[in-house]
């Protein structure tokens, strides 16, 4: 009896392991071939009828090429200006409102606050077509102003600080004001560096959002000065490299991939707890 | 505290602009659009006011094509994704070793760019004249004839469509069910085991009752998150979505506003509208149905 439970833990053990792997390999794979692919020769991919595992005879040439037949550098530097500027106005923007929310008593705070909650379950299709008039009538298509302006409000992000702002205990701010610090100075000088693991969390956040983006640069942005990656990727599979070039293609999926990958590895932890916290995507 | 109407605002000023201005300021203005008939966008005059656009959307074939596209991507997705992520959230959660190599694999879809590894999805289903594919070589292994599942037959692409779709909101669900698996309390577990209760029983009685408002969530945002695809469709079958029977609801509403077919926003927002109705009761009824099944404490 004994022995046949300790063996039936077993085999259910090596049954999760094997299924816990399958769906490993399955996120892998794709992942896998795009680098191997982006390795392969235009010559030597066309010529495998069945796609080998490992390219033969493995080449740099196709991210030379994404550099220089498609001008992939200027979407990553286009994609790099709009994450950043986006997120750095987002941030002063959230941090502000959330402070106001936590801390200063005024006037109609409960009603705004209500307001902004509720603004939460609203879909973004809902107002990108007006949203893509306004900038339309502004005469900010394919300019930095109408990509960022429109891509600011994030009403979750100002829940999370406010709710995080909020668990500072009153003691810090009633000294502060003792001392003579006024609110923006408490702001600055406590409240940030208390509550940092959240704005970082919330960065990062945003900075993914930023840099995946796509129906909303896809609007407003038709001159390939101003595309952002997504959009490259898409001009580049429908216009670039000749259409057929899919390792020149695999190439620039690869570079595309990259930084995100890279900054999710290093933040792990954070982007993990953050998204738990009932971030979606996108 | 005292009262501080004027710092309060002013601190509040920024973020009230850019919430006022685009986003309050639109879902006024887009319920106005989809009553305003003949609108021009050049002019910017129309000649009516009434509900002929909703009459319009709901009478275009390529409306109800989208409909019919994501209702089926909605019905295939939305309960595969969650029972499969629960099978891995179970998983993950009854291992120690590997444990967090795994987590971090499976999270690794949330942060790629959804266009990029569309398009190696492409890549692995792809039938051209040089290669079949990786997936028909495959299935090919298993006796089945070569099928072109980017411009083949309907099923064939929804169905690409479909896995693809699952594969990219895994990350977050397994992400969510792990840590309310993990929260669960251990007490409730041992008190069982003391008991002699079996697994299955610790599993319906214990488990699934404590991460069932968790499990609620998840299918409450998978519907309204399956209901607004798009990047998916067009990471796979390009922009021309209406050509390649592929367009989903939000495809329409982009079409209708802008490229080839676009500079309607009248129909745009009629077709907006009508999506957030859907949704909205959608999400109604999920919240109906799950006061009588999620025990809350």
């Amino acid at each position: 009896m004994q022995k046949n439970r300790a063996l039936g833990k077993k085999i259910t053990k090596g049954f999760t392991y094997a299924g816990l792997s399958l769906w490993a390999f399955i996120v892998i794979f794709p992942f896998y071939w795009m680098v191997i692919t982006s390795f392969k020769s235009y010559g030597s991919y066309n010529s495998e009828r069945i796609p080998s595992l490992i390219p033969t005879s493995p080449t740099f040439e196709n991210y030379a090429n994404a550099f220089s037949a498609v001008p992939l550098g200027r979407y990553l530097l286009n994609t790099l200006i709009f994450s950043l500027a986006t997120t750095a106005i987002m941030l002063v923007v959230s941090v502000l409102a959330a402070y106001a929310f936590a801390r200063i008593s005024f006037k109609g705070k409960n009603i705004v606050f209500t307001i902004f909650l509720s603004l939460m379950m609203i879909p973004a299709e809902l107002v990108i077509i007006t949203n893509y008039m306004t900038v339309t009538n502004l005469d900010m298509r394919n300019s930095f102003l109408g990509l960022i302006l429109p891509s600011v409000s994030s009403v979750f992000y100002i829940y999370l600080l406010k709710e995080n702002f909020a668990q500072v205990p009153d003691e810090l701010y009633l000294a502060a004001k003792v001392d003579g610090t006024g609110d923006f100075k408490y702001l600055i000088r406590v409240m940030l560096p208390i509550c940092k693991p959240t704005v970082i969390t919330v960065t990062i956040l945003k900075i993914i959002e930023c840099w995946n983006s796509f129906v909303w640069p896809r609007l407003v942005t038709d001159e390939e000065a101003y595309y952002l990656v997504s959009n490259g990727i898409q001009s580049i599979r429908e216009s670039g490299f000749g259409r057929e070039n899919i390792p020149a293609m695999m190439a620039a999926v690869v570079i595309i991939s990259l930084p995100l990958i890279v900054l999710f590895l290093v933040f792990r932890k954070k982007i993990m707890s953050g998204v738990a916290r009932g971030g979606t995507k996108g | 505290m005292k009262e501080n109407n004027l710092k309060g605002w002013l601190y509040l000023l920024p973020a009230a602009l850019f919430i006022g201005v685009f986003m309050v300021y639109p879902l006024i203005d887009v319920l106005i659009y989809s009553l305003e008939e003949g609108f021009n966008f050049v002019s910017g005059n129309s000649f009516g006011v009434g509900f002929y656009n909703y009459f319009y959307v709901l009478s275009d074939p390529y409306f109800l094509a989208a409909l019919k596209n994501t209702f089926i991507l909605v019905i295939f997705t939305v309960p595969v994704s969650t029972l499969l992520a629960l099978l891995i959230s179970l998983g993950l959660s009854s291992i120690k070793k590997l444990r967090e190599l795994f987590q971090t694999v499976f999270f690794l879809p949330y942060v790629t760019n959804t266009l990029a590894v569309g398009m190696v999805f492409m890549l692995l289903f792809n039938k051209t004249d040089y290669t079949d594919g990786l997936v028909n070589i495959i299935l090919g292994i298993f006796g089945m004839t070569p099928i072109d599942f980017i411009a083949g037959p309907y099923w064939a692409k929804m169905l690409v469509l479909c896995l693809y779709t699952v594969w990219v909101v895994m990350p977050f669900k397994v992400l969510v069910l792990t840590s309310a698996i993990c929260s669960v309390n251990p007490d409730y577990y041992n008190a069982a085991m003391i008991d002699g209760t079996s697994r299955r029983r610790m599993f319906t009685r214990i488990t699934l009752p404590m991460i069932s408002p968790m499990l609620f969530y998840l299918v409450i945002t998978g519907f309204i998150g399956a209901f607004k695809a798009y990047s998916d469709a067009v990471a796979i079958f390009g922009t021309e979505l209406n050509v390649a029977e592929m367009n989903t609801i939000v495809g329409y509403i982009y079409d209708m506003l802008y490229g080839d077919g676009g500079g309607y926003p009248s129909y745009a927002s009629a077709a907006a509208i009508i999506l957030f109705v859907i949704v909205l009761t959608i999400t109604v009824i999920n919240l109906s149905v799950s006061k009588k099944h999620v025990h809350y404490n």
